[in-house]
């Protein structure tokens, strides 16, 4: 069914790309799915797959140049609270929500920025809900790890490991019930896989044959400790056990996430039941933004620039014929939005103890 | 023969009325649906609203929990059923960093339409893990709210209540109560979350309690009554909110209050009260606030032992004689 995909900043070359499908031989043709430059980069025909790489290119590039912003709110001390940044996993959030329709629903982690992002929150309210202000989306209430819009299908970041699950299958379930034909996509990392309420939700999931698209974000790592420390089972065994299909997918390569995720994406809404996409990437910073990553190894985090989502995305992008002018359009374009919501977050003020105070329970009219 | 309203029935009529009137409301939970609930509550429900409205859960008491949340914040009104209050440890964080803060965290952007029904208790010897009285766990956490119904009137009124209401609410019924019954009311009204009600007006002392307690509290004031005290009962009904100012207004005609729960007295629902009666009662009283409630262990098996822990109308006269002294 053709969806407009709709970007939170608009430039006049993206505008309206429809809905294009990629075929088998445009993936082969700008990723040999690694996330390496295309063997044989050939120009795929047409203006449609340019500008759908172009879209997913200022997808990732959104997410991290919205993270890198972050960083220096942070430092600043205009970011309360901790925040957990996804640099180097970007390619997962743009890449699946770019498959996602209108009614779906996103149930995301602990490291959510660049869900919230990707699935089109206004840039303006977003930042002033990472600085606590009462112009957030959350009206300074919720902040880097509760941030949500609902009107988007935005379930809500979560300070909880794990619980965006069950969230995700509720949503489902309200889904079909009400005959909706929408999807439920929980997020979760790999180290959510040793908490009890996924092994639950997937057995839900897979008994009640629930619309959900569980997306598992495989950065290798959870909190400060390798997962090879802490999970004795790979997730392709785990579905299997739970009788649930499972895709793989190197989820630096924003072009084969996008790809996968649509096939899987179909699966769940066509009445197949859930279906596990796990996505293989890399957390380029530390558990939060501020960790010394003392347990981590040199050597490795300098390899990981080979594997940089951005310097993909934007390979794929001038791969199937984008311009260098195209691209340099679309970053001075997200910079000027970028610096135009952190402007207007700014000028926001904080939220009122009043307004607090009262939201904590729905109001009810005159008794 | 007088009809009559068993207390397990006006749940289930509760249930039914409201999902009748609402497409939106839905039921899952263990053994809600085939089995009809472990104390047949829920009887009957899935062969009249049908299999997408009635879902039976396997034994995954987070995941249940965790999806009404979900639900509740994607266009449901969803009632779940967490067949022992014991077994909520497992819900805690769907109930307690999911629902109760949602609203909060997301800037009043959604409500949380969701019903928790449970039951606590003793009295069955069902032991450590299956006799607890929790509600103040649920009771202390902002976002929630709390009811305890001690009658079928209560059971039916509440709930709807409950459904109806646009926050989380946890409906705690008590295991020993299902089987009660009461001659059929002529009607039954919705009950409003956070009032109180009177159950016997006296001049003596005001003795507050919910849930199953309330029995044992009403043989006690018979016992007081033949004595010349006449203890004024309040069945609080509502835990969080809680009817602070019907407790205020029968203080300032008794001026002495006992609070009795079947919970471990140490930390709990009378605590609260007894701690806000201390503040803005303060010029009533003419004697100290006491409690009745659990000593502080787990509860016994032993149905001696267990008769001993439970407040009873022993216990319960020997706190009102000290106050009435």
């Amino acid at each position: 069914m053709a969806r407009n995909v709709k970007w939170p900043i608009g430039l006049s070359c993206l505008q309206d790309p429809g809905w294009i499908t990629w075929t088998p031989a445009e993936i082969s043709a700008i990723s040999d799915g690694m996330g390496k430059p295309p063997r044989s980069p050939r120009k795929i025909a047409g203006v449609a797959s340019s500008a759908r790489a172009l879209s997913l290119y200022q997808g990732v590039l959104l997410i991290r140049r919205v993270e890198e912003s972050l960083k220096t709110l942070f430092a600043e001390g205009l970011v309360p609270g901790f925040i957990h940044l996804s640099i180097g996993q970007e390619a997962v959030a743009a890449g699946v929500m770019s498959v996602l329709g209108p009614d779906d629903t996103v149930a995301s982690t602990h490291r959510g920025h660049g869900h919230a992002v990707a699935r089109g929150m206004a840039l303006p309210q977003f930042f002033a809900e990472l600085m606590a202000r009462s112009g957030g989306v959350c009206a300074g209430r919720g902040g880097s790890m509760h941030v949500a819009d609902l009107a988007k299908g935005f379930l809500g970041a979560n300070g909880i490991v794990a619980a965006g699950l069950p969230l995700a299958l509720g949503s489902a379930l309200a889904h079909r019930t009400l005959g909706r034909s929408a999807i439920a996509v929980p997020f979760f990392g790999d180290g959510a896989l040793a908490e009890g309420l996924v092994h639950e939700s997937l057995n839900l999931a897979a008994l009640w044959k629930l619309p959900v698209l569980f997306v598992c974000e495989n950065n290798g790592w959870g909190e400060f400790l390798p997962t090879s420390h802490q999970i004795a089972f790979t997730l392709a065994d785990l579905a299997k056990a739970y009788g649930i299909a499972y895709r793989q997918v190197d989820g630096n390569d924003v072009a084969a996430v996008a790809s996968v995720a649509r096939e899987a994406a179909r699966h769940a809404r066509d009445g197949h039941g859930p279906i596990v996409l796990e996505c293989l990437t890399e957390r380029f910073g530390g558990h939060y933004e501020g960790d010394p990553q003392r347990g981590r190894d040199r050597d490795e985090l300098a390899a990981l620039a080979g594997r940089d989502p951005v310097a993909i995305a934007r390979r794929q992008a001038i791969a199937t014929g984008a311009d260098e002018a195209a691209c340099a359009a679309i970053e001075s374009e997200i910079d000027s939005q970028i610096a135009e919501a952190i402007a207007w977050a700014k000028a926001s003020p904080p939220p009122s103890w009043d307004d607090a105070a009262s939201a904590v329970y729905t109001p009810t009219g005159p008794a | 023969m007088t009809e009559e309203l068993r207390y397990n029935h006006a749940v289930n009529r509760a249930l039914t009325d409201a999902m009748a009137a609402d497409p939106t409301v839905i039921l899952f939970g263990e053994d809600v649906a085939d089995a009809g609930g472990v104390y047949g509550a829920t009887r009957g429900l899935r062969d009249r609203f049908g299999p997408a409205r009635v879902l039976d859960t396997p034994i995954s008491e987070a995941a249940i929990v965790g999806m009404a949340v979900g639900a509740a914040i994607s266009g449901l009104r969803p009632i779940v059923e967490i067949s022992f209050i014991d077994f909520m440890t497992f819900a805690m964080d769907a109930v307690v960093n999911q629902a109760a803060k949602m609203r909060t965290m997301f800037g009043g952007q959604c409500s949380i339409p969701m019903v928790l029904r449970t039951q606590h208790g003793g009295g069955a010897g069902s032991g450590p893990q299956h006799s607890q009285c929790l509600e103040a766990w649920f009771a202390h956490v902002p976002g929630l709210k709390v009811v305890c119904p001690a009658d079928p009137a209560s059971a039916y009124g509440l709930l709807r209540a409950a459904i109806d209401d646009p926050d989380p609410v946890i409906v705690v019924e008590h295991k020993a109560l299902y089987a009660t019954r009461v001659p059929m009311p002529d009607a039954l009204p919705v009950l409003p979350l956070g009032r109180a009600a009177v159950l016997r007006p006296g001049r003596d002392l005001t003795i507050v309690a919910y849930g199953a307690a309330l029995r044992a509290v009403s043989e006690a004031a018979g016992i007081l009554a033949a004595e010349g005290v006449e203890a004024e009962i309040l069945d609080l009904r509502s835990l969080q909110p809680w009817d602070e100012a019907a407790v205020l207004a029968s203080l300032a005609r008794t001026h002495r209050l006992l609070i009795v729960h079947e919970a471990v007295e140490a930390f709990g629902i009378g605590a609260e009260i007894a701690a806000r009666m201390a503040d803005i009662g303060f010029d009533e009283l003419d004697a100290p606030i006491l409690r009745v409630g659990a000593p502080f262990m787990p509860s016994p098996v032993a149905k001696a032992l267990e008769q001993r822990y439970m407040p009873n109308a022993t216990s319960i006269i020997a706190a009102a004689r000290r106050l009435v002294a």
